[in-house]
C-alpha cells in the first residue's frame, strides 16, 4: 500500500437545532440546552422535532430557496460557513479541484409527498405535477445545489448511508484527497427529514418513535425510560484538506482524521448487531495504530431505541470496558437524531474538547438502564478531563450500516 | 377580467416566483426574460400558475404568446373572461 496523505479539518459549518455555528453549538452542548420542539406535520399531527432555524438567505436569494430543497438550502448554508471558516476564498482556487461529497439517509421524499399532496386536490390530474420534482428529488440534489450556488466545477454528489451517512460522507471526501481527485473537500452530511411525515409515521409504525410532554426530555439514550427517536433536521459540513496543502496556507487545523471503519451487519433490515459494531470500532482503531485506552471520547450513536442503545452498549463495553482513560456520551439526548447529519454533527460537538477540554454529557438520563452501564457514561453533566487527544465518533445505520472515525488533536506536526 | 387585471394577475404570479424582481417599471411590449431574470423552469411554473389560480391551460405551442405583457393580454382575454382575479396567492 502507498503511503496516503494524512487529511486534516480546516474548516466546519454547521446548522444544528441547537445552533447554527459551532461555538453555539458548543455552548449548548455544555451547557444542556436542548434543540428539541413541539413540531406538527400533515397526517401524523404533533410531535416533537429538532428544527434548525439558520438564515438561509445568507447564501441564497428568495428565488433560489423557492425553487431548490430545504436539503439544499442546508448544505449551501453548511458549505458556505466551512469555507469561511476555513479562510478560502473560492475566487482564489481552482473550482474544478473542489469537491462536495454530502452523506443522505433519504433524499426526495419530502418533495414526493408534497407534489403528491398537491396533485391530491386536483382529482390527481397529472397536469398539476410540478416540472420541479426531478431535479428536486435527484439524489444529487443537495450537493449540485451547492455547486450550483458557489460555481464549483468538481465533482458534487450524495453518498446514501442511512444514518451513518454524516460519517460515510466525510470518509468518502477523505479518501477523495487522499486519492487526488480534489485539492478541498465540503464533506459531511445533511438532513431535512422532519419535513417528511412518511419518516416520522414510519418510526410510529415500527414503535420507535420518541413520545414524551416535553420535547426537551423526548429524545433520552441509556434512560430506562427511553421510547424512541426524535427525529431532526440539520446538516455539518467541514472543510477538508490535504496536511501539506493546509499547512502551506497556515490554515488553522481543528483535527487530523487519523482512522475510519465502514462494515455491514449483514444481519437485518432496522435491528442493530454489537458484533459488528464492534469490529467497526476496532477497524479504525486499527487503521490508526491505535489501541481502545488511547480514545479519550467516545461519541456514541445511540437514539434512544430500547435494542438499539442496549446493543451499542454491548459493543463500546466489549472494545472499552478496560479503559479507565475513556468517556462516552451522546448528542443525540441534545437535538434528537439528525438523520444524515447525524454523524458530521455530533463529530462537530466534540471537536472542541481538543481545547476546552470538557466532555460534553448525554442529557436526559434521569434513570440509568442497567443494560446501558458503560464504563465513564458522561451523564447530565459535563467533565472536565486533563486532556482530551482521540476523539471515536459512532453512527450506525438502517439495513446494518456500521461507521466510525477517529480523530486526533493537532498537535501542530 | 380587465387587461389592467390581466397584467395585475400575470405580474402577482411573477412576484412568487420571482419574489426579489422589482416589477413596477415593468414594459408591457418588451419581452419579459429581457427584462427580468426569467428562465425556461420559471415560465413553466407562470404556465403552472395559470392553471390553478385561473383553470387556464397554456399548451406547449402557445407558450410563445406569453413573451410580453402585451402577449399575455391579448392571448389570455378569451380565457380569462369571467374569472376573478387572484392576487397574493
Amino acid at each position: 500500500m502507498p503511503e496516503l496523505s494524512r487529511i486534516v479539518i480546516t474548516g466546519v459549518g454547521l446548522t444544528s437545532p441547537n445552533g447554527n455555528d459551532l461555538a453555539t453549538y458548543r455552548a449548548n452542548l455544555l451547557n444542556g440546552v436542548s434543540g428539541v420542539k413541539k413540531w406538527s406535520i400533515r397526517h401524523v399531527g404533533e410531535t416533537n422535532a429538532g428544527v434548525c432555524d439558520f438564515d438561509a438567505l445568507r447564501y441564497q436569494k428568495r428565488k433560489e430557496l423557492r425553487r431548490g430543497t430545504r436539503a439544499g438550502s442546508i448544505s449551501i448554508f453548511c458549505a458556505g460557513d466551512a469555507l469561511k471558516d476555513a479562510g478560502i476564498d473560492l475566487a482564489t482556487r481552482n473550482r474544478s479541484r473542489v469537491g462536495i461529497y454530502i452523506g443522505t439517509t433519504e433524499h426526495g421524499n419530502v418533495e414526493t409527498e408534497n407534489q403528491i399532496h398537491e396533485v391530491a386536490q386536483y382529482n390527481f390530474d397529472l397536469a398539476y405535477w410540478s416540472h420541479h420534482h426531478n431535479p428536486r428529488t435527484v439524489a444529487n440534489n443537495p450537493a449540485g445545489e451547492v455547486a450550483l450556488t458557489f460555481g464549483i466545477t468538481g465533482p458534487a454528489y450524495c453518498v446514501g448511508a442511512a444514518c451513518a451517512a454524516g460519517n460515510v460522507g466525510l470518509i468518502h471526501g477523505m479518501q477523495m484527497l487522499q486519492l487526488g481527485e480534489v485539492d478541498l473537500a465540503l464533506a459531511g452530511g445533511v438532513s431535512e427529514s422532519i419535513h417528511t411525515f412518511g419518516i416520522f409515521a414510519s418510526f410510529r409504525a415500527q414503535g420507535a418513535l420518541a413520545v414524551h410532554d416535553d420535547p426537551t426530555k423526548a429524545s433520552r439514550p441509556f434512560d430506562k425510560n427511553r421510547n424512541g427517536i426524535v427525529v431532526s433536521e440539520g446538516g455539518c459540513l467541514y472543510a477538508l484538506e490535504r496536511l501539506e496543502d493546509a499547512q502551506r496556507r497556515g490554515a488553522k487545523i481543528y483535527a487530523e482524521v487519523v482512522g475510519h471503519c465502514i462494515n455491514s451487519d449483514a444481519a437485518d433490515f432496522v435491528l442493530p448487531l454489537a458484533e459488528r459494531q464492534n469490529e467497526c470500532m476496532r477497524g479504525a482503531l486499527a487503521k490508526a495504530g491505535l489501541a481502545p485506552g488511547d480514545i479519550d471520547i467516545v461519541s456514541s450513536h445511540a437514539t434512544a431505541t430500547p435494542m438499539g442503545d442496549q446493543q451499542e452498549c454491548e459493543a463500546v463495553r466489549a472494545v472499552f470496558g478496560d479503559s479507565a482513560r475513556t468517556h462516552v456520551n451522546n448528542t443525540k439526548s441534545f437535538i434528537g437524531h439528525c438523520m444524515g447529519a447525524a454523524g458530521s454533527l455530533e463529530l462537530a460537538g466534540n471537536l472542541p474538547s481538543f481545547e476546552d477540554g470538557y466532555v460534553h454529557a448525554t442529557i436526559n438520563v434521569d434513570d440509568l438502564d442497567p443494560a446501558c452501564e458503560v464504563r465513564n457514561l458522561v451523564m447530565n453533566q459535563p467533565k472536565r478531563l486533563d486532556r482530551v487527544d482521540h476523539v471515536l465518533n459512532l453512527s450506525f445505520g438502517m439495513l446494518g450500516i456500521n461507521s466510525a472515525v477517529l480523530v486526533r488533536r493537532w498537535r501542530g506536526s | 377580467m380587465t387587461s389592467e387585471e390581466i397584467i395585475l394577475a400575470i405580474k402577482d404570479i411573477i412576484q412568487t416566483i420571482a419574489p426579489d424582481e422589482d416589477l413596477s417599471e415593468l414594459k408591457t411590449d418588451v419581452r419579459l426574460r429581457d427584462q427580468i431574470e426569467l428562465d425556461s423552469m420559471d415560465f413553466l411554473d407562470i404556465v403552472m400558475e395559470l392553471r390553478k389560480r385561473y383553470g387556464v391551460q397554456v399548451p406547449e405551442e402557445d407558450y410563445k404568446e406569453l413573451a410580453t405583457l402585451d402577449g399575455c393580454v391579448a392571448y389570455l382575454t378569451p380565457h380569462m373572461q369571467g374569472k376573478t382575479l387572484k392576487v397574493g396567492v
